[in-house]
């Protein structure tokens, strides 16, 4: 309804504009390609939120840790020989997003779970921390002369969809796609199928509880906390070894931030947040397939409006099923 | 002379960080999270340069600014308030949909996703030394508002009720304080007053530009942070952080001191006070919570 009038505002007509956004993002090879690319690092930033949100953290740090990620990924793209073969390059350049990633996610876990800080404000201000670290990094010592990006790769380079199926012809859907869907299904295993799990679980709903039956509260924040941030530097694959093979500067462009909403939306449960990755990814692939009659910000303010409904609605939800 | 200039550069700097401390630190205080700032500065930044283009009048586009600043307050109130949205991921929202928005608008008005026509300004024509500077009331307005916080918390009977909800919402119920009333009234207020910061940007660089803020308002949050919700704490923050700012432009070109290294100083001191000497005894006891 909102879209519906944002699109009014600009003299276009809503169901054309609409048609226009599914034929724009599964209705054609590069745009339902292109959804599926987008939903693959949505995935990984998802879960990077929702992990966490069941320990009853908040990780807002997905934008940095995902840049640590896909940072860690080039670099180890560049230091392998061309000669190692891609499969076992992108499994080392994998591992070293993971520990990008989750070295950025234990600053604010240590904090919290040493000083009792709060992750929410140590993420907030990592993020920009992070990203000017890696800019430095990258704008004094490994950038390409006139661009803002990293040389690409050596090996690594995972192959794309388009490579072996027309169906997804020029866009940059690749197998990482898999992967994301894969550590998603473990995720769920991880939670729901396993003592740790439980714990992480009981320290979200009842920290107090879970620390009189026996749980190390602060051990399982810090553990969460780094977990999450390995899980966006997860997301940075996608982009490394997938896409441009190079690190860039703002390469996440507010995936880790999308993460929060795909996580809410998908409620905080990892085959939620596969579905919630891809309608947050048709968003965003449909304002560009409709940018040129109606503003792709259009699909930002829709993206805040559907984040606002839901965190609207869900206490709203609960207070009424409670009182019944 | 060289000296003043760069005085004078400094408080411009601070002014933004003020404004935007000074509504954090208010709807902090009463226990709503102001993570919205960025986005209270953004709408205000906005509502002043549309509506100073199309009525010529920088004065009526302040007033568009904090109107703007206070209609997004009132979202956050009613979200958190009212339906007991958790804060942080209304605030997140909020912050996304005024970024969206306002680029929206901007192509809906000017055909245009990067910036607004040229606009007149408060205290145009001074220039830009130390008497034109202090001469805008925006600048020792924005030095006033936080002493002038300091005062109402402290002082009033209003300040006195704001840090009741924002401590002990229970016990400040039992006294027959009502909570969400006052907690409404700090965060569209705490609204009004971050735009102003925004509005001051504005004019300040004669335009509207999508992104305008470019996290000023999470640099204002650390300074109230680093500032342990204190005003006048929060205030020598604003200065500290526009200080070093002040050092990076002027070093800019010279490779002793990289530009991100600056960037990251207000960042880097939070967390260092967050672990260290803030501790969690700083942090208004109710904050983020949402009663009942």
């Amino acid at each position: 309804m909102v879209g519906d009038l944002l699109i009014l505002s600009f003299g276009q007509s809503p169901g054309a504009v609409f048609a226009m956004l599914l034929e724009g993002t599964w209705g054609n090879p590069y745009g339902f390609g292109q959804t599926l690319y987008k939903a693959t690092t949505l995935i990984a930033t998802g879960l990077a939120v929702a992990i966490p949100l069941r320990a009853g953290l908040f990780n807002i740090g997905a934008e940095g840790q995902l840049a640590a990620g896909g940072f860690a990924a080039a670099l180890m793209g560049l230091v392998l020989p061309a000669a190692v073969p891609w499969p076992i390059a992108a499994l080392l350049c994998t591992i070293a997003a993971v520990i990008g990633g989750g070295l950025v996610g234990a600053i604010p876990g240590a904090l919290k779970a040493r000083f009792g800080a709060s992750e929410v404000i140590v993420t907030i201000m990592l993020n920009f921390i992070v990203l000017a670290l890696l800019n430095w990094i990258v704008a004094s010592h490994l950038h390409i002369p006139e661009s803002l990006h990293t040389p690409e790769i050596h090996t690594g380079a995972v192959p794309r969809f388009a490579d072996v199926s027309s169906l997804f012809r020029g866009s940059a859907a690749n197998v990482t796609l898999f992967g994301a869907i894969a550590v998603a299904v473990g995720a769920w295993w991880f939670l729901f199928r396993t003592r740790a799990g439980y714990e992480l679980r009981a320290v979200g709903l009842q920290a107090e509880a879970a620390r009189t039956g026996g749980v190390r509260v602060t051990h399982v924040w810090f553990i969460t906390m780094m977990l999450g941030g390995a899980l966006a530097g997860l997301g940075g694959v996608n982009y490394v070894l997938g896409y441009k093979h190079y690190y860039e500067e703002g390469f996440g462009s507010g995936a880790g931030f999308l993460g929060i909403a795909v996580a809410l939306v998908g409620r905080n449960h990892p085959i939620g947040v596969i579905f919630a990755a891809l309608l947050f990814a048709t968003l965003s692939q449909g304002g560009l397939a409709v940018n040129a009659v109606v503003p792709k910000q259009m699909m930002d303010v829709l993206q805040a409006v559907v984040i606002l409904a839901v965190a609207v609605c869900v206490p709203e939800v609960r207070r009424i099923l409670r009182t019944r | 002379m060289i000296a003043l200039l760069i005085v004078a550069q400094v408080l411009r700097i601070s002014v933004p960080y003020l404004f935007a401390a000074a509504g954090g630190l208010l709807s902090e205080r009463a226990g709503i999270v102001a993570l919205t700032l960025e986005g209270y500065m953004l709408s205000g930044a906005f509502g002043a340069a549309i509506v100073t283009y199309y009525s010529g009048s920088p004065a009526l586009g302040l007033v568009a600014g904090v109107a703007a600043g206070a209609l997004l307050g009132s979202l956050h109130a009613v979200a958190t308030i009212r339906f007991k949205a958790d804060q942080v991921v209304s605030g997140i929202a909020l912050n996304l949909l005024v970024a969206g928005g306002c680029a929206f608008s901007l192509r809906l008005a000017f055909d245009s996703s990067a910036n607004s026509p040229r606009i007149t300004a408060l205290g145009d024509g001074l220039g830009s030394g130390l008497v034109a500077t202090l001469a805008n009331p925006l600048v020792w307005g924005a030095f006033v508002i936080l002493p002038a916080m300091w005062w109402m918390l402290y002082r009033t009977r209003f300040g006195l009720r704001v840090r009741a909800v924002g401590e002990h919402p229970e016990a400040a119920t039992s006294v027959g304080i009502g909570v969400p009333r006052v907690r409404y009234l700090a965060v569209i207020l705490s609204g009004a007053i971050a735009a102003l910061g925004g509005a001051y940007l504005a004019f300040d660089q004669h335009k509207f530009t999508d992104g305008m803020t470019a996290g000023r308002g999470f640099i204002a949050l650390a300074a109230v942070i680093f500032g342990r919700w204190e005003p006048v704490r929060a205030l020598a923050a604003c200065v500290l952080f526009a200080v070093a700012e002040t050092v990076q432009i002027r070093l800019q070109g010279s490779t002793a001191l990289p530009s991100q290294f600056v960037e990251m100083i207000p960042y880097a001191l939070t967390i260092v006070a967050l672990a260290g000497f803030v501790g969690k005894s700083a942090a208004p006891a109710a904050l983020g919570r949402n009663e009942g």
